[in-house]
Order: structure tokens, then sequence, then C-alpha cells
């Protein structure tokens, strides 16, 4: 198979960083004055826990006596460490935050909210399970990664560890993660090229062969209807922020498959012209279920009035004022906000994480949440 | 790609193992049916259905898990071993209450195992979207309330899956958070079920208007998952459902 280079963008988001000022948790402090804060640059793509070996050095001298369970929080959030540095900024941060301010605990690991983390091991098969599981979602099988050598795979974390975006590709290459191979590597590049050129362009040549995307959608619910997104409330408990980790299912019907498309198949109610029968564009299934849209529709109506026995015409109504209850403010991937009209092939061969699943934060205004 | 399923049945001749979210909804509420009329012993079995919400309305008829709450096991004997004189009536008691699987506990017994008091179990079962199977959450805590860690967890499950747990620390059993309640449950890790229930049910016998009932997905399931914790399932559970 021909060698695969990378592409401009993608070198971007492999040097993307965060400068991070990390303070140590005043219960934790036992010298006076306080130690200063630790400034660091953390990569986009990698994970808070790799950087206590750089941490530790700051504030060794001042922790009280035990042995270290490392954490971090963010305004009273403790940080899921198994998501990646850059998502929980884009997630946690409405207006970007520069530095972003987190404090770092070694002691009192909140055991009831965070899976234990033992280390830079922890995070290394948390990220080779989501591997085998974005091996899964598009071959059908996960043999490859199970079927990796070990020096391969220590090669692959450690390209991931050290940011070498060119080791990670020719060790990667090996596992066939593309849809279709060569066929859908050549297709993207072609598609990625063609962007550079006219929009038009390349809306025409980037169709996309069928099969699943890894996807890991983290959808933020504010509920207050705010303009600016400064003024967006905290994050203040994981319960506000929905994880939908489900693959997008793409079908070959010749059309342009776009990043709206794919967000709205996971979606659906934030985008209102769903609820208006267009034949002309066919959404991909989310699931398999056989409900039609008009059953949707309907159970969404039932939903909201249990006791209305409408007509079609009121249940489109039901349909469209639910729609009208929410809507997306915001949506990032990799820190920036790409219009919906982008190719999602483009997006895909560009902005995806090193274990192979695209990460998309949303933020929906909710007003009056229903509650049941 | 999963095979879309015809009248409630799944074309094994086809079939990759995997079934859709609508089908595990089907299967769940055959498997709760048939797990409260068959197995009175066990607490009962109950569909959680997934909370409503406004941008996630479409999909939340068919999301939800079951739940399977309070099982109480004990830990291996090897413990009993400390008291003796007690050695052989200790093992038999235990020996006796497991099979029976009730709750009631002899005082003697209590203060003899006062440091290893019964473990209590909540199993769900979730849908996973990306491997398109069932997953096995549970959780683990003494009668106090206490949780249990992994090494605790390892006492009260046969010894067979004690050693595979010992042996793939990362694969077999993770503690990861619960799709549906944000916090550390511990998992079965799902990778290779597929393959299992692809195998499991190419044994079935063939069935002259094609296919098995999806209903028996998750009776099926849960006879290979549920031996992980020494769970068996009475066959009728099986065998009521026709194809």
């Amino acid at each position: 198979m021909g060698s695969k280079t990378a592409t401009e963008a993608q070198k971007y988001v492999w040097e993307g960083a965060i400068p991070l000022q990390i303070h140590l948790h005043e219960s934790e402090v036992t010298t006076l004055p306080p130690p200063s804060p630790a400034l660091i640059l953390a990569p986009r793509i990698g994970y808070l826990p790799l950087l206590v070996p750089q941490i530790k050095p700051f504030f060794s001298s001042t922790l009280p006596p035990g042995s270290d369970t490392v954490w971090f929080e963010y305004q009273g959030l403790p940080l899921k460490w198994y998501i990646p540095t850059g998502v929980l900024y884009d997630l946690l941060c409405a207006e970007p935050e520069r530095p972003w301010n987190l404090t770092v605990h070694f002691r009192g690991y909140p055991g009831n909210i965070l899976t234990p983390c033992e280390g830079e091991d922890s995070v290394k098969w948390s990220f080779i399970n989501s591997l085998k599981e974005a091996a899964y979602i598009v071959n059908g099988n996960c043999k490859n990664v199970m079927n990796m050598s070990q020096s391969d795979q220590s090669e692959l974390w450690r390209s991931v560890l050290n940011g070498n975006l060119e080791a990670y590709i020719r060790v990667s290459s090996k596992l066939k993660l593309g849809l279709g191979g060569d066929d859908f590597s050549i297709k993207l590049n072609t598609s990625s090229l063609k962007y550079r050129q006219s929009a038009a362009d390349a809306e025409a040549s980037a169709t996309i062969k069928a099969g699943r995307i890894p996807i890991r959608l983290y959808v933020r619910r504010v509920n207050e209807d705010f303009d600016d997104v400064e003024d967006a409330p905290l994050v203040d408990n994981w319960d506000k922020v929905s994880y939908i980790n489900h693959p997008v299912e793409i079908h070959d019907n010749g059309k342009c498959f776009t990043l709206g498309d794919a967000v709205k198949a996971l979606l659906p109610e934030l985008f209102p012209d769903k609820s208006l029968p267009n034949d002309s564009m066919s959404l991909p299934q989310v699931e398999d279920g056989e409900g039609s849209a008009l059953e949707e529709a309907s159970d969404t109506g039932r939903a909201r009035s249990p006791e209305d026995t409408g007509e079609s015409v009121r249940e489109c109504q039901d349909s469209c004022s639910l729609s009208e209850t929410a809507d997306v403010k915001l949506i990032r991937i990799q820190g920036i906000e790409p219009k919906l009209e982008i190719p999602f092939a483009w997006v895909v061969n560009n902005l995806m994480n090193p274990e192979h699943f695209l990460h998309i934060s949303v933020y929906v205004r909710v007003q009056e949440p229903i509650t049941v | 790609m999963a095979t879309l399923s015809n009248q409630g049945k799944i074309d094994i001749s086809c079939w990759d193992g995997t079934i859709s979210q609508h089908e595990f909804h089907t299967a769940a509420s055959a498997f709760a049916e048939r797990w409260n009329k068959f197995n009175a012993a066990l607490p009962q079995c109950s569909w959680v259905a997934r909370p409503i919400s406004p941008y996630l309305s479409s999909t939340s008829k068919d999301e939800g898990y079951l739940s399977v709450e309070n099982v109480i096991m004990f830990p291996t004997p090897a413990a009993e071993s400390c008291y003796g004189g007690d050695d052989k009536e200790g093992e038999e008691e235990l020996s006796c209450s497991r099979s029976q699987e009730d709750d009631f506990i002899d005082g003697a017994t209590m203060l003899q195992n006062h440091d290893d008091a019964s473990h209590h179990y909540d199993f769900h079962v979730v849908y996973n979207a990306s491997y398109r199977v069932p997953v096995l959450y549970f959780r683990a805590y003494c009668s106090d309330g206490r949780t249990l860690v992994l090494d605790d967890v390892e006492k009260s499950i046969p010894a067979i899956s004690a050693k595979l747990l010992m042996l793939s620390k990362w694969t077999f059993i993770t503690q990861e958070d619960h799709p549906y309640l944000n916090c550390p449950w511990y998992t079965l890790h799902p990778c290779g079920t597929s393959e299992w229930m692809k195998m499991l049910f190419s044994h079935e016998p063939a069935v002259d208007d094609g296919g098995v009932a999806v209903a028996k997905y998750l009776v099926s399931w849960f006879s290979v998952a549920g031996q992980v914790f020494g769970l068996k399932i009475p066959f009728e559970m099986l065998s009521s459902i026709g194809n």
C-alpha cells in the first residue's frame, strides 16, 4: 500500500496545545507561602494524567504525607481523565480561557465520581480499548488491533505520548481503519485538495463510502437564554453533559454527507426541518428501529402532551414546538467551530483524535427542560 | 453490518452476532418476563427507561437498561479455614446458602464471618451502540453499603473467573462510567461478544421459516455472561421461547 502523508490540518491538530495554569488545591498546601502555579502547555490530543511527571516537581515539597492519587478539577468539577485534554477544554470553557486555570489534587481521589487511574498505564489501556472499539465500528471486528505486535503497540503509544504524527501514521496505517482502505484515503485526500479550490467542487467530489464512523458527542445543556457564550454558567456536575458514544452510519446514496448531516443523525430533534418530509435528503439511520418518521413525531408529541390524540397537523406542530425549546448554540471540534456544510469526509480525515474517534462538543440551549 | 430483523427473527445464515437497539429492547422485555417467572429465588428484573430530554427524545422509546439488583453472594470458603474446628460446618452452610440463593443469614454465621460478610451485587444490562451488543455493568458492596474493590469482587466470583481476571487485568473487567448513571461501574469488556453470540446461535436447530427469535438473544447471552458470577439460568427460560 502507498504510504500516507499527513495533511496540513492534521499537523495543526497534533501540534495543538492548551496553556494550563495548574494550582495545587489549598487543602494540600503545607508550607507558607503557597507554591506558585505550574505553567504547562498541554497537547490537545493528550490526557491530563500524562502531565503529572511535569507537574509533580512544582509541588512535591509542599505535599502532606501519604501516597499520591492524582486528579484534576475545574471550578469544582472533577475532570474525567480518559477524555482528551482538548475536548475537556472545548466542552467546559464556553469562552476559551487562557491560560486555563485547573486545580490539581494528590490526595482524596473521588472514587464515586471518577474511574480509577493508575498513571500512564491506565491511560494507555483506555486508549487501546478505544482504538479497539473504533476498529470494531469501522471494520466489524478488532482483529487488527488485537493482533498488533508488542513493538507496534509500544511505538503507537509512544507516538501519541510524544506527539509524533509521522510515527503515528506509519503504525496506524497497518490497522486499516480508513473506510474502504486506500480508496477511502485517496478519495479523502482528493476531497481535501479540492476543498481548497472550491466549495462547490468539494461538494461534488466528497462522497463518502457507506459504513460507520466512530464519534463521541458531548452535549452540554445550558438553561438560560444567553446571547454571548461568555455568559454560559459553569458545569458543576457531569449530569449536565450528555455523553453520546454512538457511531454515525453513512449510506452510499451518492449525496454529499456533511458535518451537519452527522450531527443531525445523532441529535435529530435539534434540527427542525426533520419534521418536514423531505425525500430528496435521506438521513442516515442512527438505529435499525422500524419506527417511521411519522410515528416518531407522534411519539414526540405524546411525550409532550400525554392527553393529546390530535391529527398529524397537530403532531407536526408539537414536533416543531419541541424543536423550539432546544437549539444548538455551538459545535466545536479540535477548538474550531466548523461550518455545518463542510463535507464530513474532510472533518473525519483531518480532525480525528489518535484513538480514531471524532470528538464533538455541542452547546445546546434549553428552555424549561421537560421533567417527567 | 447487522441484518435487519424480519418479524422478530434473526437470519443467522448471514448474521454477525450483533443486534440493533430496537432488537435489544425486544429481547430485554422477553428476558425480564421470563426471569421474573422462572427465577423467583433471585431479585426481580426490571427495565429502566432513559429519562426524556428535549434533544434525545427520538430514540428514548428504545433506550434504557435491564436491572437486577441486590443479588447476594458469599466469598469463597477459603476464609473459613481460619476457624479450624468449624471448617466443615461453615463450608456446608455456605454451599447450602449459595444453592438456594436466599438472603437468610444465621446469627452465628454472621459472627463467624464478620470480615467476610455477604457481598451484594447490582447488575445492569446496557446496549452498546459501538459493538452493537449487550454489556453487563455491575457494582458490588457489603451489607453495610461499603463499596467493594476489585480484589474483594474476586473473592465472590468462581475461581476460573478470578483467574481470568488476574491474567487480563485491563481487558476482562474494567471500571467505566455507567452510560446512564454517570459514575464508575465495573463492566465485562464487550469486544468479543458478537463472535461468541454468533457461535452460540449457529448451533441452534435450523428453522424452516428462517431465523432464531430475537427474544432468545439475551437469554443466550446471559447464559454465558452470568457464568462469570456463577449465576445459572433455569432451563425453562430458554425452552419457553418458541421459534
